[in-house]
């Protein structure tokens, strides 16, 4: 069983919604995200999306783009990413996956990278430009490194495609809401929750929903069908503007949140 | 290896939100590319609007000077909108019609894509907005003018470093946002499959005219053909014709800017430093830094300084069907002179690049020898940049 397994499988005997917390690497620092992710944590987030920053992230919106570049600008990388996950395990045991473009792993080598990443402690990759159809061979490096390889599912993604998805899903399923890119907006979550009923009838692998949630009472709405939510725009911004305070309230409410609805 | 590769290169690198509706453009263009009724209405546009064929010139005084090869000149550049970019932009407005899409969008650099989508939108009744970097539209904006002026809706890219690059992944973002009612016409050969294939198609009558043309003009004599490479569509179109043709020589002409330093030239293929990676979509070579970080690239010309290039050129690199070179500013703003003096045609800055490989390649040649170069566009656009680089103000 991976960091991970072991999280949702403690989740789900607890009957308590998983909360994912995104940060780009670099933002504000690189010290910067170790508090970062220590205050995540403490706050109660159950897993770590770290955001390795590249330079045309095309699935990502305005707050996610501008962190991604100023961490470049700060020079952070790869490297540096993995150096920071090691860090990370000195305090927690967190599962953590690296959330990063192909063309930044392709570059470090994928199966270098695969090495290296769980030599830090890294649980797995959630690459957005790596749709099911070129994942087949970093599935295999993932596999062999005992690395999650989280997939896609969208509102529009077909039967066909969701049913390939669950056969080969791993670690959870990333499900988008809404069609678009990153960022806090108003969500009509209905089609995505369609979407994961479908899952939900062949594979027990837990489903996380992603894009637009930035306050408790959305994370409490998105939470409905789903086993988990992704939150990013909404933290990023506040550790960006070194508001880490106010970013680990709003994490902590978002748990609280949760976890009323469901108790 | 997944659908639309060229060799290793190409592919589709793109969020889960964009497969379904690149498999709905893939389904259409397997559909339509080799329907009667499509062709016959391209056909149709190509000749009636746009301009088709396009005139192989003979470039005698231009033959004189070098003293080789005969030079004959392929003129794209009296296509209407003044560029290679319609034979595309009239071709994924047909498709995008028959998909039912009320919307086209695209981004541009220069400027000359984002007119022909005006263009067609213009033509076919289509709302069209187009992507372009804020750098680029200060560069540029007499291009600016003439899509507000077609109808079409500018929309500045301020994310990155606002330039072509940054337009294109802002045109994919409000894509995966719209992918219902809207269309995506990239404007060359790069992109996710079936991009590169399509773009390809469309733009390689302008290799298939040559062949016809030079029939007549020399029996059929061809030994040298020129194309400039940014993206690479006309150089595709260009080239594919003639891809089996050994004794045809190929030359991809890349912009080498000011220098070989990192930043300071449009070199993906021509560059030894260039290495693959994977940009919008397909995995191709990329101009990028040590720790895959994509590169703003430079050159004069703003349609040449793309930091990638379509996936089939990236195959015909390593197999060495094209040889890729380099031409710098101050060589093509040499080569935009003579051509406007010695033949009385003013071409664009970017095939500048390819005329100006002449230089090179010329004098190894035989007078009985041929050789081809495209003349992508018109170079009314650059001249006001012209006139700044030789110190003239106007």
């Amino acid at each position: 069983m991976s960091r991970l397994q072991d999280k949702f499988n403690e989740l789900q005997s607890a009957h308590k919604k998983g909360l994912v917390i995104y940060l780009t690497a670099g933002i504000p620092d690189a010290d910067g995200t170790l508090e970062a992710v220590k205050t995540a944590v403490d706050n109660g987030a159950d897993v770590i999306e770290l955001g390795i920053p590249f330079s045309d992230p095309m699935a990502d919106g305005p707050v996610i783009q501008a962190a991604s570049y100023e961490a470049i600008q700060k020079g952070m990388t790869l490297k540096k990413v993995l150096e920071l996950v090691r860090e990370i395990r000195k305090f927690t045991q967190v599962p953590i996956l690296g959330m990063g473009y192909i063309n930044v792993m392709f570059n470090y080598g994928f199966e270098k990278l695969a090495v290296d990443a769980k030599t830090a402690g890294l649980d797995g990759f959630i690459i957005p430009d790596v749709p099911h159809e070129e994942s087949g061979d970093m599935k295999k490096v993932c596999k062999e490194q005992g690395l999650h390889l989280v997939e896609f599912v969208t509102p529009g993604t077909t039967d066909q495609r969701i049913s390939e998805t669950c056969t080969t899903a791993d670690g959870f399923i990333y499900c988008v809401s809404v069609n678009g890119v990153t960022g806090v907006r108003k969500i009509d979550y209905s089609p995505i929750n369609k979407v994961i009923e479908h899952i939900k009838k062949q594979t027990d692998t837990p489903c996380a929903v992603g894009f637009g949630i930035g306050s408790p009472e959305a994370a409490v709405d998105a939470a409905q069908r789903a086993d988990a939510v992704i939150v990013g725009s909404a933290v990023v911004k506040l550790v960006m503007e070194n508001k880490l305070d106010e970013a680990g309230k709003l994490i902590g409410d978002i748990r609280h949140a949760l976890d009323k609805k469901v108790n | 290896m997944s659908k639309g590769r060229f060799g290793k290169y190409g592919g589709q690198y793109v969020p889960e939100i964009v497969m379904p509706v690149l498999t709905e453009l893939e389904a259409a263009y397997e559909k339509y590319k080799n329907d009667p009724e499509f062709l016959a209405e391209l056909r149709k546009y190509y000749v009636e609007y746009a301009g088709r064929p396009t005139l192989l010139y003979y470039a005698e005084k231009l033959t004189k000077h070098y003293g080789g090869a005969k030079i004959f000149l392929k003129r794209e550049d009296l296509l209407h909108t003044g560029a290679h970019k319609i034979n595309n932009a009239l071709g994924q407005v047909l498709l995008a019609k028959r998909m039912g899409k009320n919307r086209v969008i695209a981004e541009t650099g220069a400027g000359q894509h984002g007119v022909a989508t005006a263009t067609v939108a213009a033509l076919f009744g289509m709302e069209c907005k187009v992507f372009m970097g804020a750098v680029d539209m200060e560069r540029q904006k007499l291009n600016v003018f003439r899509m507000k002026l077609l109808g079409a809706e500018v929309v500045p890219v301020t994310t990155g470093t606002s330039t072509l690059k940054d337009a294109t992944s802002e045109a994919i973002r409000y894509w995966a946002a719209h992918i219902e009612d809207t269309h995506y016409i990239i404007g060359s050969a790069v992109g996710p499959h079936p991009y590169p294939t399509m773009v390809r198609d469309f733009q390689s009558v302008i290799g298939r005219e040559i062949r016809e043309q030079i029939k007549e003009e020399t029996g059929g004599r061809l030994d040298y053909l020129i194309a400039c490479v940014g993206g690479g569509s006309n150089a595709i179109g260009t080239f594919y014709e003639f891809r089996n043709d050994q004794s045809v020589k190929k030359f991809g002409v890349e912009a080498a800017g000011r220098g070989p330093a990192v930043g300071d030239n449009a070199q993906t293929l021509s560059n030894p430093a260039s290495r693959p990676g994977v940009l919008h979509g397909a995995y191709s070579y990329l101009a990028q830094d040590e720790d895959g970080q994509v590169i703003e690239v430079y050159s004069i010309s703003a349609g040449l300084d793309y930091p990638g290039v379509g996936p089939e050129h990236a195959m015909f690199h390593e197999e060495g069907i094209v040889k890729y070179v380099g031409i710098n500013d101050k060589e093509a703003i040499d080569a935009f002179q003579l051509l406007c003096r010695e033949e009385g045609i003013i071409p664009a800055v970017e095939s500048s690049h390819a005329l100006a490989y002449l230089e090179k390649l010329m004098p190894n040649t035989k007078k009985d020898e041929v050789v081809v170069v495209t003349l992508s566009g018109r170079g009314d656009k650059d001249v006001q940049q012209v006139a700044k680089v030789l110190g003239e103000e106007i």
